[in-house]
């Protein structure tokens, strides 16, 4: 039996805003297993980013409980790797100083940390940007030097915001494949959120679909497809019949806001 | 590439200068003015040259005030700043205080202390400190404020302490502010020290220059000011040239930038 890493029971969030209160998030329940890849797509502001603060630690839900590994987050940080939707890169520390910060604040020896970061930006080619600065890299790079430092955070339970929303078309589709191959040699437990229907087919073992604020699962769809996976997927009947059945999901007749 | 570069930034004030002090030579000499009104730039050099150990001395005793000052003012500003971050409500409660001190006039400040303290180092180092820890506590709070929204929020998500919040995001990212208060820091802080030599010492540049003037002797007076001018450039161009070697990666995203 796999070990259930995330764990929601019916999570809401209520803001208060002004003299009335906005319900973002509403009874929520969800799960992740131990190396699942799950992606969360919802329309834009409903709320996905704020659970996420919820699961980090940063907020406390007003209704229900989140766990991680069994243990009650209520305020509790540090549980969690993150890739945040911009990189977030410390602009006065190298590439790998980066990385290593990541590491040290998860509790890593700083001798450790260093190694580990050398040894896996040569994995990825990037050993000669070891030393340069984040502005001097292209955004594609400095998404990938962000997937590392989450990657190797020790942390069970990566959360990854959208990580690929800033990049152009081209870059996506590296990134998309980069990170497949990552993941499939290292299984983690993935929660992921993204816009695009076609990259949450293509990495996740499952997709939930969100509504427009307040936000709820509305469906849980199990992708089929076995792995390794490769971009040859897009021309299974399948995949482009899940990718309909999504889509009519969040189009405009459900939620107000219309997806791009 | 660099020399080059380095060269163009150099040379033009240098031939500005040079230019006054040429149009200063000749206008003292044509129109034969007296050197207790306006010394030429020579007889200027020759009274240096003739001073040289006595100026020496009081200039030495000056570096010492300023650098105890500056080193006393700054850490106090530094340390201040990261208290009144760190404890809430500090910042709003005591603000107001911080700038009161900066109210008050350096010469009542000034008389005030010689009449607590006495005419030993200490009214000297106070009115020194008064003096730089602001700047440096105004512009580090700035700073410490301005910490990037998805950087705190990155550190927090992945677990990091309050303390850990401050030294590797709060802190490295409000550096080039910190810089920008200590260089202030480090104009104000020479003058002032030549202020507080005349309230009460023997020694120093304040007091080299207060006896020459006191004796109409306008040629010290101003060898006296070349050597204020000089120490302040110096500890400027220390604090910027620090400053260069710290933010080498913001030197390099200028440089991207343009
Ligand atoms: N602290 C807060 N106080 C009040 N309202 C908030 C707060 N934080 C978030 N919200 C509201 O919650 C809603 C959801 O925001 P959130 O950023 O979680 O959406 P999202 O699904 O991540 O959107 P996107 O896909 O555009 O990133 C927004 O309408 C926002 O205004
Ligand atoms: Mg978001």
């Amino acid at each position: 039996m796999t070990k259930t890493v995330l764990e929601l029971n019916g999570v809401s969030k209520i803001f208060p805003n002004g003299k009335k209160v906005k319900s973002v998030l509403s009874d929520i329940s969800m799960h992740v297993q131990e190396g699942e890849f799950v992606s969360l797509i919802g329309p834009s502001g409903s709320g996905k980013s704020t659970l996420f603060r919820l699961i980090g630690g940063l907020e406390k839900p007003t209704a229900g409980e989140i766990r991680i590994e069994g243990g009650l987050v209520r305020g509790e940080r540090g549980r969690v790797a993150y890739m945040p939707q911009q990189a977030s890169l410390m602009p006065w520390l190298s590439v790998s100083r980066n990385i290593e910060l990541a590491l040290e604040i998860a509790g890593m020896e700083r001798k450790q940390a260093r190694q580990l970061a050398l040894e896996w930006l040569e994995r990825i080619g990037l050993a000669g940007e070891r030393d340069a600065y984040p502005h001097t890299l292209s955004g594609g790079m400095q998404q990938r030097i962000s997937f590392l430092r989450a990657l190797l955070s020790p942390q069970q339970l990566m959360l990854l915001d959208e990580p690929f929303g800033a990049l152009d078309a081209l870059t996506r589709l590296h990134m998309q494949t980069w990170l497949l191959s990552l993941w499939e040699a290292d299984r983690r437990s993935v929660l992921f959120v993204t816009h695009s229907i076609e990259e949450a087919l293509l990495l996740s073992d499952r997709i939930l679909v969100l509504s427009a604020a307040p936000a709820t699962v509305v469906r849980e769809i199990k992708v089929p497809f076995a792995r390794p996976r490769s971009e040859e997927l897009w021309k299974d009947p399948l995949f482009n019949e899940l990718k309909l059945d999504i889509y009519s999901l969040l189009s405009p007749v459900q939620s107000p806001d219309p997806m791009k | 590439m660099a020399s080059k570069g380095k060269f163009h930034l150099i040379w033009p004030p240098a031939a500005v200068m040079a230019g006054l002090l040429l149009i200063w030579q000749i206008v003292t000499s044509t129109f034969n003015i007296e050197e207790w009104i306006l010394p030429s730039p020579y007889a200027i050099g020759t009274e240096m040259q003739e001073a040289w150990p006595r100026l020496m001395e009081h200039t030495a005793a000056t570096i010492r005030i300023t650098l105890l000052g500056f080193g006393a003012g700054t850490a106090a500003g530094f340390v201040l700043a990261a208290l009144l971050h760190f404890i809430p409500g500090a910042r709003t409660a005591l603000y107001p205080l911080l700038v009161l001190t900066q109210n008050i006039p350096l010469i009542v400040l000034g008389d005030l202390l010689v009449i607590w303290f006495g005419f030993g180092l200490m009214p000297k180092l106070i009115l020194l400190v008064l003096v730089c820890f602001f700047p440096v506590c105004v512009s580090m709070l700035t700073g410490l404020r301005q910490a990037d929204e998805k950087l705190v929020t990155y550190m927090r998500m992945i677990g990091a302490s309050r303390s850990q919040l401050f030294w590797r995001l709060e802190l490295p990212g409000s550096l080039s502010h910190l810089f920008t208060g200590l260089k202030i820091a480090a104009s104000y802080c020479v003058i002032s020290a030549i202020y507080a030599e005349t309230i009460g010492s023997n020694v120093g540049l304040g007091v080299f220059i207060r006896l020459a003037s006191n004796g109409w002797e306008t040629s010290r007076v101003f060898a006296g000011i070349i050597m204020i001018v000089a120490l302040s450039l110096l500890l400027f161009g220390l604090i910027a040239g620090i400053e260069r070697l710290t933010l080498r990666w913001q030197v390099r995203e200028e440089a991207a930038g343009q």
